[in-house]
């Protein structure tokens, strides 16, 4: 937090910053980062379509938490991709809700199997994804810190 | 859906990804204008190009076959490789450093995981 509060600075200034802010969000790890996070958001938003579209009574719970995860990596994905103030910390936000979400889930469908009688991203800490889910908001936010300053 | 096809993806997507790891680790962004750039788009191209070639197979033989089949699953696998490769090959070339081609890896090593997901919805296992 290095840089002077915006009213104290030229518009012109500002916004040269914002954009600085937003390339350096996008590019280099980030620019990685960030396709990771699409191909999740990608994948959870069309298997829960479908699951939700085709077979939603089998386990409604575990269904509805893959829509809710999808919904969370649509959000990152986005606002990590738009870079500005505003969307980091919305970012910020979503990536902390996915690193609980992963937790949370991971723990339950351990301790309670029967309640997932279907998989989500998020059972098992992601196991069914290499445990990408759960190593993916580690790495968000270390990146939303590293990339705040230059 | 052909066997033969799904694999012969398989292994052209992991040797554009292990190629486009070669260029992330000696630090070569994706370039149009260098050879190494041009074999990396290529090997993108021509995986595309296949991957097109399954989905109209692969929709074909969905139609044809009397099996029980989660119709949206199989077309959403068939689909998603197509979508990802454009994007992802945009997504390299707006990079200009390493981690251009580190997207092209991203994106070929999703093309096998889905083949895998495609073929354990052929065999309703999925």
């Amino acid at each position: 937090m290095a840089e002077s509060p915006p009213e104290s600075r030229p518009d012109a200034v500002s916004a040269r910053g914002d954009d600085d802010l937003a390339a350096r969000t996008r590019s280099g790890p980030g620019r990685l980062l960030i396709a990771v996070y699409a191909v999740f958001a990608l994948a959870a938003t069309a298997r829960s379509a479908v699951q939700i579209g085709t077979r939603f009574d089998e386990a409604p719970l575990a269904y509805l938490l893959s829509a809710f995860a999808a919904v969370v990596y649509v959000l990152a994905t986005a606002c990590l991709a738009r870079g500005s103030r505003t969307s980091r910390t919305v970012a910020a936000v979503s990536i902390l809700v996915e690193l609980v979400g992963v937790l949370a889930v991971g723990t339950l469908s351990l301790l309670d199997p029967a309640a997932f009688p279907d998989a989500t991203v998020w059972s098992e800490y992601g196991r069914g994804y290499l445990f990408i889910p759960a190593v993916l908001p580690l790495l968000g936010l270390w990146w939303l810190r590293r990339s705040a300053t230059r | 859906m052909n066997e033969v096809v799904a694999t012969t993806l398989t292994v052209v997507a992991l040797v554009v990804a292990v190629w486009a790891a070669v260029l992330m680790l000696a630090g070569k962004p994706v370039l149009v204008n260098k050879w190494h750039g041009l074999v990396a788009l290529g090997g993108v191209a021509l995986l595309e190009l296949g991957l097109l070639g399954q989905a109209v197979g692969g929709i074909v033989a969905m139609i044809a076959t009397d099996r029980e089949l989660d119709g949206f699953s199989f077309v959403g696998y068939l689909v998603g490789p197509v979508l990802i490769l454009p994007l992802a090959a945009f997504w390299a070339l707006a990079e200009r450093t390493r981690w251009g081609p580190g997207v092209l890896v991203v994106g070929c090593l999703a093309v096998p995981v889905m083949i895998v997901r495609l073929r354990q919805v052929w065999e309703a296992h999925g």
